[in-house]
């Protein structure tokens, strides 16, 4: 069981406050994503559910109970940091072990339990090297096996797979998704990556600023943003936001429009652009094109076989099912 | 990238160099060579660098003489006690500032620091006088007490800059993980700052072996270490220069090897993590 | 960044020491400032209390300000500064602590500036060098005056004879002379280590970059290597200001403060401890207090803006 509630949360550091009043519910064997740029207080927010942090005001419940004013650890989380936080004096087997004895646990039952974990992520032969001696990925597993030994009511992660290499990263998202599904226990996870949220992700929390922007599955999301900033910020590359004379011409204070959604013609369409840098993925081509109406150039998609010459003259077509369209406050219109 | 440097250069900087050395540390070599000549050969002229007739006699004398070894254990006992006193007090303290810190934690570090500036011979008398009344004049729990906190500021803020090196995530995991703030103590922090805290120890048992003005001032005779005996032959009628060598040579020796493993720490200690 | 809990932990971790710290130096420096301010002289008679000799009643005492002793205003501030050893003992000071600093520094970013050049045996050189700082402060004077400086017996001497010079003898005809070089030869390894260490930290693609840039040797070491040290220079100028102002075994071992070598500290000892005149020297130590503190205020802006890093 794993369910957890934040009710009116804030936080302030000294006079600054970085969460302002917060309500979220985060339910039992969800796979949650804080995700935000830098500075967001997501990982704040994950700390103050820990109890690394005092929260300022109001309530967190888990599984219905108040744990406030509970010590971290006696909230029944686990969590995985950034660094890893492995005990560099400790072998892996004590690094596993470590949570189980604190809670006084026998050591037959420790035995079993880190024997199991170590199957489970692929750490038996390393148990007796220190953490020092492992590969980035494998110490990140150790960081997991200690979370999952004690079987807690949450896993809590921040943000932890930033310092591993682009490959190994696309490996441990699997990794950690596969975790869930096995378990099935309420994950929080939190990054500035959103191809990392959108992939993982049962829920998405998108913050900014210590506020809720959005919360909802990776398509909701994507499909709807509930304003400019999530917009914005879901999807890659990014979404293109467009105000002024053009956005009016559609009632709206700002117009948003996928680059998938861009139909490209060299003859005919309502927008008219000159072609800038093409990024050639093979599968797809980006082509950014500079139209007269918007001081950013637009990013549109097509299919990887097209090549533009640079500076060649196009005409674009938005798909009108796909426009979104944003009021004055940028907030969504229905 | 360090560059290749031409074969002349080298010889040339490494002979300069070891002709330097060699003169700095000419006093101590010539010293610890002496304690091993007659009283004749010590003062002979022209000196004997070498071929003189090695001799332990000094050191049996100076021994039954002045019950060297009554001097050489106050001196353990002093530095010994005096440290892991500090250090027993310190490290919760650094643990404190280098973890939790508050508005507070630099102006308490700094003021820390100027503690140990205060000159001693400012507050001469009253120590003096609080020894006599507490009875704790020529004790070596009174200088052991004098000579921990003249280097509690040390302590902490060398176990301090150690600390800080410590990622406060580890310690923050081990709470999660649900150590209590003593087991975090006993099984993180003090593992992983062990490096740290043995060159605490080290540089700090040095400064308060060779501390000497305490050390002159508040004993006499049953708390006096090797710097009081030491001073002892300063009188005229000490005058001999293989016995004063002897007693020189055993209570620098001991210090002397415990002071180069402690070199690179050094650095750090005395210059309160200004400089590393 | 932490909880309250936390908090409040951290604090009572912290009490024993700030509080053993706190009564280090209120106790003894306040006493030092009352005695400073009363005529008190053990030797004829003046006592601290009438009644028991308990710590308890020199609690007692002490709370009411030592009222067996006579108050006697700035007198023996006025007298201090006014008797005929206070001047000599500041030139001395001054001296002291000037030539020794002068020669450490200019002889150890020398010093460093070799040994952080290539050559064999690196290890072994430093730690020659190291050695003298680690020999306490009683042992090298007595060594250096004895063996070395002895006008009879000394090597100084031999040597000396050796060219067919009049031996000198050092501690009392070139009595100054002869303690700076004793004091400079502990402090060098201290001056050399720290400006080594300092270099070592210096970005060598820095020096590179010059040398692209047309610096001779010259060039590098005024416009890259000594700015990179200055810091560390100025942090060696502190700290061995503060040890050196309160240099006591070295005069206390070679000359006990004969031959125009008697240091503020040396003086305050004597008043204290020899004459027995405790209101005079605690007058002296107020004023060595406050010398101190001046130079320490310097070092700990240095210090203190490092912590901020």
């Amino acid at each position: 069981m794993g369910r957890i509630q934040l009710k009116d949360v804030t936080k302030s550091f000294g006079d600054v406050q970085v969460i302002p009043p917060l309500n979220l519910t985060i339910e039992d064997g969800e796979f949650t994503v804080f995700v935000g740029p830098s500075g967001c207080g997501k990982s704040t927010l994950l700390r103050l559910i820990a109890g690394l942090e005092d929260i300022t005001s109001g309530v967190i419940e888990i599984n219905g109970e108040d744990a406030t004013d509970v010590v971290p650890a006696r909230r029944g989380l686990a969590m995985v940091f950034q660094s890893y936080a492995l005990y560099p004096h400790m072998s892996v087997r004590k690094n596993i072990a470590f949570p189980l004895r604190m809670a006084k646990m026998g050591q037959d039952e420790i035995d079993k339990r880190v024997t199991a974990a170590a199957e489970v992520l692929n750490l038996t032969d390393y148990l007796d090297r220190r953490p020092g001696q492992l590969s980035g990925g494998q110490r990140q597993r150790v960081a997991i096996g200690r979370a999952i030994v004690r079987e807690p009511a949450a896993f809590l992660f921040d943000e932890p797979l930033s310092n591993l290499d682009a490959a190994l990263r696309v490996g441990m998202r699997m990794e950690i998704s596969e975790l869930h599904k096995k378990l099935d226990t309420t994950m929080i996870y939190v990054t500035h990556d959103q191809v990392e949220a959108m992939t993982m992700a049962d829920k998405i929390v998108v913050l900014q600023a210590g506020n809720i922007e959005q919360v909802g599955s990776p398509l909701e999301l994507y499909q709807r943003p509930r304003n400019t900033f999530v917009a914005g910020f879901i999807g890659s590359p990014k979404m293109n936001l467009i105000s002024g004379a053009e956005a009016a011409k559609y009632d709206a204070a700002t117009i948003g429009i996928r680059p998938e959604h861009i139909d490209l013609s060299e003859t005919e369409g309502p927008w008219k652009g000159v072609v800038g840098v093409s990024e050639h993925l093979g599968s797809d081509t980006f082509f950014h094109i500079q139209c007269d109406f918007s001081d950013e150039p637009l990013t549109v998609r097509a299919s990887g076989e097209l090549t533009l010459e640079y500076g060649a003259t196009v005409h674009l077509t938005p798909r009108a099912e796909y426009l979104h369209r944003f009021d004055a406050e940028g907030l969504r219109i229905e | 990238m360090a560059r290749a440097v031409t074969t002349k250069r080298k010889t040339l900087t490494t002979a300069l160099a070891w002709a330097i050395g060699l003169l700095i540390f000419f006093p101590i070599l010539w010293t610890i060579l002496t304690s091993f000549k007659t009283e004749a050969q010590a003062i002979a002229n022209p000196p004997i660098f070498l071929n003189f007739d090695w001799t332990l006699e000094n050191y049996a004398i100076v021994q039954e003489r002045s019950d060297y070894m009554r001097f050489l254990w106050n001196s353990v006992i002093l530095a010994g006690g005096s440290t892991l006193l500090g250090i027993i007090i310190a490290v919760p303290a650094a643990w404190s500032m280098a973890f939790v810190p508050s508005k507070r934690t630099k102006d308490i570090l700094l003021w820390m620091l100027s503690t140990k500036m205060l000159p001693a011979v400012g507050v001469l008398y009253p120590i003096y006088l609080l020894f006599i009344e507490l009875g704790l004049l020529d004790s070596r729990a009174g200088l052991v007490i004098v000579l921990m906190l003249i280097n509690l500021p040390i302590i902490v803020w060398m176990l301090y800059t150690y600390f800080r090196e410590i990622p406060g995530e580890i310690l923050e995991a081990a709470r999660m993980d649900g150590a209590t703030l003593k087991e975090e103590l006993l099984y993180i922090l003090t593992p992983m700052a062990i490096p740290g805290i043995a060159s605490t120890v080290l540089l700090n048992f040095i400064l308060a072996w060779n501390e000497a003005f305490w050390t002159l001032n508040l004993t006499a005779v049953d708390a006096a270490p090797l710097t009081a005996f030491i001073a002892s032959y300063s009188s005229p009628e000490g005058l001999f220069f293989a016995k004063l060598s002897a007693a020189s040579t055993m209570a620098i020796a001991p210090i002397l090897i415990l002071g180069w493993f402690s070199q690179k720490q050094l650095v750090r200690g005395l210059t309160f993590g200004a400089v590393k | 960044m932490a909880t309250k809990a936390s908090r409040s932990a951290a604090r009572i971790m912290m009490a024993p020491a700030v509080v053993l710290l706190l009564g280090w130096m209120l106790i003894p420096l306040s006493l030092t400032v009352i005695f400073s301010f009363k005529k008190f002289l053990p030797l004829r008679g003046d006592r601290i209390t009438d009644r028991g000799e308990g710590f308890g009643d020199f609690m007692w005492e002490y709370v009411r300000g030592f009222p067996t002793l006579d108050w006697v205003g700035f007198e023996n501030f006025s007298r201090f500064v006014g008797s005929s050893s206070f001047w000599p003992s500041v030139w001395t000071t001054l001296v002291i602590v000037g030539g020794v600093l002068a020669i450490t520094v200019v002889l150890g970013i020398l010093l460093s500036l070799l040994l952080d050049q290539p050559m064999w045996g690196q290890g072994v050189v430093r730690i020659l060098v190291i050695a003298p700082f680690f020999v306490m402060p009683t042992v090298s004077a007595l060594v250096w005056k004895n063996m070395f400086m002895d006008p009879v017996n000394g090597l100084f001497a031999h040597l000396w004879r050796f060219f067919g010079a009049e031996p000198v003898a050092w501690l009392s005809e070139a009595s100054m002379g002869s303690i700076v070089m004793i004091v400079s030869w502990q402090w060098l390894p201290f001056a050399t280590l720290i400006l080594l260490t300092a270099i070592q930290s210096l970005d060598s693609e820095q020096l590179e970059a010059a040398e692209m840039d047309g610096a001779g040797p010259l060039q590098r070491f005024g416009h890259i290597i000594l700015p990179h040290l200055g810091r560390a220079i100025t942090i060696v100028i502190l700290i061995q200001t503060i040890f050196l102002l309160s240099i006591f075994a070295e005069i206390f071992v070679t000359t006990g403060g004969a031959f125009g070598t008697r240091t503020l500290t040396y003086l305050i000892f004597q008043r204290v401890l020899e004459s027995q005149n405790v209101g005079l020297g605690s007058a002296g130590g107020v004023y060595a207090i406050i010398l101190a503190n001046i130079v320490a205020i310097f070092l700990m802006r240095i210090v203190g803006k490092n912590l901020d890093a």
